[in-house]
């Protein structure tokens, strides 16, 4: 059934979106679009004094669209470039995964319940679209991590 | 009329399981499946005569030819049209394709002082006229045309309950060309292309229509539409993938000028220059798909086996069925028509408060599968204020078991979701 997808995480964020049209000083906004159901985002980045993002979305689409948006915005606001990078790095490796991957709670918090995601190819775009227009608005804003972990 | 039971058994694709349940195909308008009959065509011509057509003497190229031409013939006479005016190509988007390069070709060689039929010299001052409800390909390749020539685009808007608001003085003086959808394929809707094709010659006009959703569904005489060109593919009509029609009036396939160049398509070759072969040869540039015209002949004898006219029959009484239990869903609102009065057998709905990918995944979790998003018709969407819809679209092996199917799946969507979930927009 669908119980695998539509973890109860997922809905509660459909359902009770957080950070969505947050009023923010922005320097940057990427507008995506998933031309194959027309699925709209549009994600807005600032940065606090501290050096920490701020990020705002708003858009239309599906549950999983909606919820992980909801879901990155949580995740990344109040973080470093540097602290997000790991994060926006396991999403990507955790979509790409074909629900082979284990993810990790410690760095994906409640993004883990989007694991059953990875093994209906057709919803994959859902869920990362909103993760591709906080990549695009970064590096508009050149708020990318300075430095990597890799050698850490 | 046929029996729906007994030839589901043509059709081996419809007894496998999904998602550990029985499948229910209800997406035949994105594509149909395929009977054995029209598989058995395929291979049975791979295995015993396959060969390159026109050329070459042998006797496999002799028999290759022979049946690729006769495929032409039979899928000519499955719409009343004269064979010389059947060209093969590779789907109905590059059929419309090969209209819209004729204009833009032959605008481009009267720039440099060719001569070229005036019919196909389109420039600024020019309208080419399309509708609101119009799939992509039957859009975008004229707003292509618009952009190259300095045309103007212009529509015949859709009215609240789907039907063309065909207002005068949107086909003008101005207007060169005309192309309409028969079928909407999200709405459908079938239009009055007949008035609509008389009003474009009326002020001088060519005129073409889009029959993807309507050839397949019901008779079709592409001489009474009074078109100049229509399109169609061979993959919703029971046939292969990698196939489609273009129909044109033989006067004018033979001033066109070509669209893909090449071997096949020419009469005489110098370094210089080159002329062309009549139509179709002329638009059938390289190497043809000949197992697919094969295959979709054998498509059109199986559906003439079943009489066109018990095909529109039976999808009309499952239209029928499938708008009256839709209507008795709450939250549930049809987009296009209501009765089956000029409507096909595609109907579109939404679902309150459920995004429509979440409503297809949900019956797909049912085993039921049905088209989700714009359907390629993303200003009909936006006419209708609605980000997409899922669409239930049926043919000759669905029954009213199958819509049952998809009306239990659209429930346990509703129920999975909450009846009043409260998305905070």
């Amino acid at each position: 059934m669908s119980e695998d997808l539509y973890q109860e995480i997922i809905l509660d964020h459909y359902k009770n979106p957080r950070g969505k049209r947050v009023e923010i000083d922005s320097l940057a906004q990427s507008h995506q679009v998933n031309p194959t159901c027309g699925d709209e985002i549009t994600v807005e980045i600032g940065q606090n004094s501290d050096g920490t993002l701020l990020v705002s979305y708003d858009g239309q689409g599906c549950s999983i669209s909606q919820a992980s948006a909801s879901v990155m915005s949580e995740l990344i606001n109040g973080k470093t470039p540097e602290q997000a990078a790991p994060i926006q790095a396991a999403f990507m490796e955790l979509m790409k995964s074909k629900g082979q991957l284990e993810p990790d709670e410690e760095v994906l918090e409640d993004a883990i319940a989007f694991a059953g995601v990875s093994k209906y190819p057709a919803r994959i775009k859902c869920a990362l679209i909103s993760w591709m227009a906080l990549s695009d608005a970064q590096i508009k804003a050149s708020l990318t991590a300075k430095t990597t972990t890799r050698n850490e | 009329m046929f029996d729906v039971n007994e030839l589901r058994a043509d059709f081996p694709i419809l007894s496998r399981s999904v998602r550990g349940v029985p499948l229910v195909y209800l997406d035949s308008g994105a594509t149909s499946q395929k009977p054995t009959q029209v598989l058995d065509a395929e291979r049975h011509f791979y295995e015993n005569s396959n060969a390159v057509v026109h050329r070459g003497a042998h006797a496999l190229a002799e028999e290759a030819t022979d049946a690729y031409e006769r495929a032409r013939q039979t899928i000519a006479s499955f719409v009343g049209a004269h064979v010389d005016e059947v060209v093969f190509t590779k789907n109905a988007t590059e059929g419309i394709n090969l209209v819209a390069y004729a204009f833009s070709n032959a605008t481009d060689k009267a720039r440099q002082g060719l001569d070229v039929d005036q019919r196909f010299v389109i420039g600024p001052g020019d309208s080419i006229v399309v509708t609101e409800m119009e799939h992509h390909a039957n859009l975008v390749p004229w707003q292509e045309l618009c952009a190259k020539t300095g045309a103007h685009l212009r529509w015949f808007g859709i009215t609240e309950e789907g039907r063309l608001n065909i207002e005068p003085g949107v086909i003008d003086s101005t207007t060169k060309f005309v192309s309409v959808v028969h079928q909407s394929n999200l709405l459908g809707t079938i239009n009055p292309v007949r008035e609509i094709m008389d009003m474009a010659h009326a002020v001088g006009a060519l005129g073409m229509v889009d029959l993807c959703q309507s050839v397949p569904h019901m008779p079709v005489n592409v001489h009474e539409l009074g078109a100049d060109f229509a399109s169609w593919s061979g993959h919703k009509m029971l046939g292969p993938t990698g196939i489609g029609i273009l129909w044109g009036r033989a006067e004018l396939l033979n001033v066109m000028p070509p669209f893909l160049t090449g071997g096949s398509m020419i009469e005489m070759v110098h370094m210089e220059q080159s002329t062309y072969a009549p139509a179709p040869q002329r638009f059938e540039a390289g190497v043809p798909m000949v197992a697919q015209a094969i295959g979709l002949a054998r498509a059109c004898e199986y559906l003439t086996d079943l009489g066109m006219e018990n095909v529109f029959q039976h999808e009309q009484e499952l239209t029928a069925y499938t708008l009256a239990e839709l209507g008795k869903l709450p939250g549930v609102r049809v987009i296009g028509p209501l009765d089956t009065h000029d409507r096909g057998s595609a109907v579109s709905f939404v679902v309150d408060g459920i995004h429509p990918h979440d409503v297809g995944h949900l019956m797909d979790s049912m085993g039921v599968a049905v088209r989700v998003g714009h359907h390629c018709c993303w200003p009909t969407c936006r006419r209708f204020d609605v980000p997409a819809t899922t669409r239930i679209t049926t043919y000759i092996y669905n029954d009213k078991s199958d819509i049952d199917q998809a009306i239990a799946g659209i429930k346990s969507a509703q129920e999975f979701f909450g009846a009043t979930v409260a998305v905070s927009a």
